[in-house]
């Protein structure tokens, strides 16, 4: 087979076999019902292009539902050369690098803003990525001797947090979205992006972050990156250091000023 | 022996968990630990026998039947405490004024009151003399009808026990959280039929954060349902429905916590729920709450616990998803002695005590099991009267469902074998979503599974004298003992400002609702203080 065009694999190359569990609103409390949850099972596995189907399980749960797990073969083909990556676009960093890189390139510390926003009160995440302690052995932006973290904590209504970047002349906004409820998420980052306006000279960088947001869609919902589940703080303070600080010093950076020490 | 039972649809238990087995600590250092903790807490119990809360006195109001909200949604209690505040302050309390304002403008109820203090239509004086002796009175008569109404509650608990029956330990601990209390309902009856023992109903998440409570029945909120007193009726009354259908009594849970602590207290003893969260840090660790608001708020709201008959849970486990849950083992012992020593100053017994605690220990450490036996005996051995609240692991859970799965069992097996009382059943999918409706039910075949397995274990097993089981319970207690003196030595409210515990700083005036809080002043009344204190006869069932 070409390295190019695979299958799933059981047991053997190309055998295309995989494993699926799902739940029907189907009683199975006599055999007759029973036969008749397994069929539908079957069914829907057939629909899904396994072919063939097993159900190896049937479980009621309740006297209204049934609970499946089902092995098949499915005939799709997955062409690798079709897949699309989202690489990460930047280098990553050790801390005394990002400290090195900024002090080149704003000759000032950078000014970071956390919170979590709307309804959302978890902290955990925005916690995780700033606070010294970190999170998966590493420290977080409070550590950066060169970062300035400015950590609003929980429920903060956006526009007090875009006043507050205001005044504090923050270079980056973190907000953490822990809720996903009715895609809470997604809403809340649409009101930050409004509050904040479009991207351009004088928005700071807007970097929104949780275990269920979809890297790709920053573009989409107007925001400069997103993070997603098992970020480190080290990659975003890399990431933070790639988009405000290009190497080779001060020149570059919209909000990076002149480089006076003050 | 383990003998198959019969009763739960859920399917064979126990008789009860086997005796655990004992480290065999040593009861002078039991001792002194204990003795610390109430060093370091009894500053803080001085704090909030002498400070009152915008909460507590809002509590006061709904104890004596205040309910019901104005036009903007706003409750009542808010409206008329608010009023009180502004023209008179609260430093005597809310009562005084309250029903001094009553008696004079003839007033059908608080309701009346507060709707025309809302309006600006009322006007509040601090009274004296015969007006002060005849706005207690009537403060106290109204107050006896709210506690009688929670001590019927307590016997209806009883009575309604009885005539079911009490599910054998470890209670099985399930979450229902859709943000609909419509759709709670029939999710709680049917996890119920599954097995759970107790139900606890999520709140809505920023709920803590509201200086309010909602009124009503509500259908809208975010990763669970909001804390309201129509709610709880709602619940309860399900869960009544379904405790007699199974023969079994379903207890109800929610949260007493946020800046409404005092409140929601007095809600759920109103309206017989069971359990509740209820710690004296959380909310000021994970909350951003205002650590003297939280410390004097949850003295009030455990008290109201404690007349109800309520068990509390409190929050240790929420360290260990902050904190390494090695590194942060001893901080856990010592915010469970400090939630002891204020729980029983409170008036709470021990069996009202359901103190927490988590599997949170990476699985990939060598002898993860093993110190995760040594920190739950720890937990067992030093609280023996406590119904102890177990947490599955969430940090760990890694979207790996079938290491999950395995990681959740050895959860249950550390249970089992540790006597732990209230379980809160893991989900292989934490993390992943809310459970789906299988993902409950193999949870629940999990939680059997270990049980039926090894329920008797625990009485056969020993820990060896100085194996790593018992040198590292022993270490635990040692570095809790030494994080207790330092406590003492510089004061609890400096050590949370530190990031003692959960590796959080919260400073003493920061946080949320500092401005809720009220120094007495020479005078201050409280209708049910005086009864919650004991420092007045109680007029039992006059109304």
């Amino acid at each position: 087979m070409s390295g190019q065009i695979i299958r799933p694999y059981g047991d053997t190359t190309g055998d295309g076999r995989v494993q699926l569990s799902f739940t029907l609103p189907v009683p199975s409390g006599t055999a007759r019902q029973r036969a008749l949850a397994e069929g539908a099972a079957l069914q829907l596995a057939g629909k899904m292009g396994l072919d063939p189907a097993m159900v190896v399980h049937a479980k009621a749960i309740g006297p209204d539902f049934t609970f499946f797990i089902v092995y098949g073969r499915v005939a799709h083909l997955v062409d690798l050369s079709a897949v699309m990556v989202a690489g990460r676009e930047f280098e990553l960093l050790a801390p005394a690098e990002v400290n090195l890189r900024i002090r080149a390139a704003l000759g000032r510390r950078l000014v970071v803003i956390g919170a979590t926003v709307g309804t959302d009160a978890h902290t955990v995440g925005i916690d995780a990525i700033l606070n010294v302690k970190g999170h998966a052995g590493e420290k977080g932006l409070e550590y950066y001797r060169e970062i300035k973290v400015i950590n609003l904590g929980s429920q903060v209504d956006v526009a007090d947090l875009a006043a507050r970047a205001a005044a504090e002349r923050a270079d980056a906004v973190l907000v953490s979205q822990v809720v996903t409820q009715r895609d809470a998420h997604l809403h809340n980052t649409r009101a930050l992006v409004a509050a904040f306006g479009p991207p351009g000279p004088g928005r700071p960088l807007l970097v929104v972050g949780g275990p269920r947001f979809d890297p790709a869609m920053a573009a989409g919902l107007g925001v400069d990156k997103i993070f997603g589940k098992g970020t480190t703080p080290r990659e975003v303070a890399s990431y933070l250091v790639h988009a405000l600080c290009p190497p080779g010093g001060g020149t570059a950076g919209a909000r990076a000023g002149t480089g006076a020490r003050a | 022996m383990s003998k198959p039972a019969d009763h739960a649809p859920a399917g064979p238990r126990q008789a009860g968990p086997a005796v655990p087995p004992r480290l065999g600590l040593d009861p002078a250092l039991v001792g002194e630990a204990r003795q610390l903790a109430a060093q370091a807490g009894q500053p803080i119990v001085d704090m909030a026998r002498a400070h009152t809360t915008v909460s507590v006195e809002r509590a006061v109001l709904r104890l004596a039947g205040l309910s019901g909200a104005d036009a903007d949604g706003m409750p009542l209690a808010n409206r008329l405490v608010d009023a009180v505040r502004e023209q008179v302050g609260l430093e005597r309390g809310v009562a005084l004024p309250a029903w001094d304002a009553l008696l004079r403008g003839g007033y059908p109820d608080l309701a009346a009151l507060a709707l025309d203090a809302a309006a600006g239509k009322a006007t509040f004086r601090v009274p004296a003399g015969d007006a002060a002796r005849a706005a207690r009175d009537a403060a106290r008569r109204a107050l006896a009808g709210g506690f009688a109404r929670i001590d019927a509650n307590r016997a209806a608990r009883e009575a309604m026990i009885a005539q079911t029956s009490d599910p054998p330990k470890p209670w099985i601990y399930l979450i229902v959280a859709t943000g609909d209390i419509r759709e709670d309902i029939p999710q709680a009856q049917a996890a119920a039929r599954e097995g759970a023992d107790v139900i606890a109903v999520i709140r809505s998440t920023g709920q803590s954060l509201l200086d309010y409570v909602p009124e009503g029945a509500t259908r809208e909120g975010y990763a669970g349902t909001y804390a309201t007193q129509e709610n709880f009726r709602l619940m309860r009354a399900a869960l009544d429905e379904v405790s007699r259908e199974l023969g079994r009594y379903v207890r109800l849970t929610n949260y007493a916590s946020g800046l409404c602590m005092p409140e929601i207290a007095a809600l759920a003893a109103l309206e017989r729920l069971d359990m509740m969260l209820n710690d004296s840090m959380y909310g000021i660790i994970f909350r951003d709450i205002n650590p003297r608001r939280t410390l004097i708020d949850q003295r009030f709201s455990r008290q109201v616990h404690a007349r109800a008959g309520i068990i509390i849970n409190t929050g240790e486990d929420n360290y260990l998803t902050t904190a390494d849950a090695v590194d942060g083992a001893h901080t856990v012992i010592v915010s469970q002695l400090l939630n002891e020593f204020f729980g029983r100053e409170a008036g709470l017994a021990d069996a009202q005590l359901g103190l927490g605690h988590a599997f949170e220990i990476n699985p990939e450490l060598p002898d993860s099991f093993l110190l995760e036996l040594a920190h739950a005996l720890l937990v067992r051995e030093l609280f023996p009267g406590a119904p102890l609240k177990y947490m599955p692991p969430t940090k760990h859970m890694t979207g790996n469902i079938f290491a999950g799965y395995l990681l959740d069992a050895f959860f249950n097996l550390a249970a089992v074998l540790t006597g732990q009382e209230i379980l809160l059943v893991g989900m292989m999918t934490e993390g992943i979503h809310t459970p789906f409706l299988s993902d409950r039910d193999l949870a629940l075949e999990n939680v059997r599974y270990v049980r039926n397995a090894a329920g008797g274990l625990a009485g056969s097993l020993r820990p060896e004298p100085g194996g790593l089981i018992d040198r590292r319970a022993r270490q635990v207690l040692d570095e809790a003992i030494r994080l207790l003196r330092t406590i003492r030595d510089q004061g609890l409210l400096s050590a949370i400002a530190e990031g003692t515990f959960g590796i959080t700083r919260r400073p003493p005036d920061g946080g949320r609702g500092l401005d809720g809080v009220i120094a007495k002043a020479d005078g201050y009344f409280n209708p049910a203080s005086e009864i919650l204190d004991g420092s007045t006869i109680q007029e039992g069932a006059a109304r």
